[in-house]
């Protein structure tokens, strides 16, 4: 979905949804997400509807996310080695 | 009563609080300085002197102009705190905050809150929908993270800040889909009556007319007066439709950018139980302040957007009164030397303040944007209908702060940030057709995300090992 203007001087891997990624060094984990397409980042707990990284800071809580354990926005963390994320996600769909 | 930690905490280190916070610890006051980034500049300067992009120039020579005033701020003798929230301010001036995953609360004699403004919400049907974000999130994907969109996004919207983050993808290769301006031509004819005032400033006119030129040129389709948007998609967007000139238009899109101008965070100051009021021409709520920016609870100030949207010059400016107004309060700079530093700073700031109101009658937002159709979602967070509060203002209903307690409109994460202004407007109009606004929601903390651990003062579990 978003690209780098140029080229990432480092990468850093982190697991998400259990499986190693590779993202640039240096970005919000929300914008890591971006960098690899990966919208819609979670379900709503209301109706199960889609949503993504929204204001970028810090403001609407749409790009929430499981970073290591604790539900956080996403824009507001650097990307670190080794970084657990799990997506708030419902596989069919239904309300969380 | 506990021992004030400093004489002065600033909030913010955009341009007001850097200048806020600096002025007044070069006179003397023990200065400390709260920011939820990782680096000072806010978000206009973000990542201004620790930049990503290879080519820091695509952004404009504005932006460049932060580089100096991050670099004094550096070097001005204070403790500046990065990534740090603040979830809690009193009015006594105790200030709770998290400050890299552990809570700890400060007691100040005084409280600068300059936490700049957040995006004027711009709600329409499909609003929510991923691939939906605004140019703001443009912005700082590019200043902080060196990204751009990887597929030709639309923007959509009414304001600079559209056409500004448009001038900027073009100078850095990005393909735009279209323009979709949702500014009225009825509005430009009264902008005209400001027209002279805005001469004053009128480097902020030519650089209008040099982005609006730079994307004629680029020809880039550009849609103007459009109404009746409406985003459409399941799992993330995939078109955005208007009306524009009496035709129905569709334009298949995976990213939206929004932008309807911005509105001061009132949040801090009106947890604090800063008194505020309407303001009329800028259509949001700003804080009431003397000259000095000094709110109705003593020895809490505002500056900068946060105050009343000015622009990052006149944030930069503005901090600069607050700071030397705190200063001499304490006793550090005398009353006649005050008011020659604060002479030419004045003079400078209500230059730069000219354009203003031009500005706010030209991109003034339209009768339909503030009231979306019923099917919109005005509340993001729990999902409440701008129906269902039309539903609710009609039953008799007394105002936003009940609303929220019949629909949880304003409970979610966001507090109020992003439905606030569509509650008030559904209220005022149902009270009177042309009243202004309906009040506001009552502001609580923890006005940013704190988890009972960090509360209780346990060990950090989350940033650490």
């Amino acid at each position: 979905m978003f690209r780098l203007l140029g080229e990432a001087s480092q990468q850093v891997l982190v697991e998400l949804d259990g499986v190693e990624v590779s993202v640039p060094a240096g970005v919000s984990v929300a914008a890591a997400l971006l960098y690899l397409g990966r919208i819609p980042t979670r379900h709503s707990p209301v109706t199960g509807a889609a949503r993504a990284p929204f204001c970028m800071m810090g403001a609407c809580f749409e790009c929430v996310l499981e970073i290591d354990g604790v539900s956080e926005r996403a824009c507001q963390r650097q990307v670190e080695a080794g970084m657990q994320l799990r997506l708030q996600l419902c596989g069919d769909g239904e309300a969380l | 009563m506990t021992t004030p930690d400093y004489q002065l905490l600033v909030i913010g280190a955009g341009p007001a609080g850097m200048a806020a916070a600096q002025v007044a610890a070069h006179r003397g006051v023990k200065v400390a300085v709260l920011d939820e980034q990782l680096h000072p500049g806010g978000q206009i300067y973000r990542n201004v002197d620790a930049s990503p992009l290879a080519d820091i120039s695509v952004l404009g020579k504005d932006y460049l102009h932060g580089r100096q005033l991050v670099q004094t701020f550096r070097h001005a003798p204070l403790d500046y705190l990065a990534s740090c929230s603040v979830w809690y301010l009193d009015r006594s001036g105790e200030v709770g905050i998290v400050d890299n995953g552990r809570h700890r609360s400060l007691v100040a004699q005084n409280v600068i809150i300059a936490c700049g403004a957040q995006e004027r919400p711009m709600p329409f049907p499909g609003w929510e929908k991923a691939g939906v974000m605004t140019a703001g999130a443009g912005q700082i994907l590019m200043k902080s993270a060196a990204m751009v969109p990887d597929e030709a996004p639309v923007l959509a919207g009414s304001g600079p800040l559209l056409l500004l983050l448009a001038w900027q993808y073009l100078r850095a290769g990005v393909k735009i889909r279209a323009i979709v301006e949702t500014t009225q031509r009825q509005a430009r004819w009264s902008a005209l009556r400001h027209f002279p005032r805005a001469l004053a400033a009128s480097d902020y006119l030519f650089k209008g007319l040099q982005l609006v030129s730079a994307i004629r040129r680029a020809r880039i389709p550009w849609y103007r007066q459009a109404s009746e948007l409406s985003a459409e998609g399941d799992e993330r967007l995939q078109a955005i439709s208007f009306r524009c000139k009496g035709r129905q238009q569709r334009i298949a899109t995976p990213l939206l950018m929004l932008h309807q101008g911005v509105i001061p965070s009132l949040q801090l100051a009106a947890a604090a139980g800063c008194d505020d009021r309407w303001n009329e021409g800028q259509q949001c709520w700003q804080t009431q302040l003397d000259d000095w920016g000094e709110s109705s609870q003593p020895g809490i100030y505002v500056a900068g957007d946060a105050a009343g949207i000015g622009g990052a010059r006149a944030a930069w400016l503005g901090g600069q009164l607050a700071g030397l107004q705190v200063a001499h309060k304490l006793g550090m700079l005398a009353q006649e030397q005050r008011d020659v530093q604060a002479q030419s700073v004045r003079s400078a700031c209500d230059r730069h303040l000219a354009i203003r109101p031009f500005l706010d009658s030209w991109y003034r937002i339209g009768e339909d944007r503030l009231l979306p159709p019923d099917e919109t979602l005005a509340c993001r967070c729990e999902e409440v209908t701008v129906a269902e509060l039309r539903a609710l203002s009609r039953q008799g209903c007394s105002g936003p702060n009940q609303a929220k307690a019949f629909t949880r409109c304003g409970m979610g994460p966001c507090q109020g940030r992003f439905c606030g202004a569509t509650m008030e407007q559904i209220f005022a109009r149902q009270a009177a057709p042309d009243r202004p606004a309906a009040g506001h929601f009552t502001v609580r903390p923890p006005l940013k995300p704190v988890t009972l651990g960090q509360l209780a003062g346990g060990a950090d579990q989350t940033h650490e090992g």
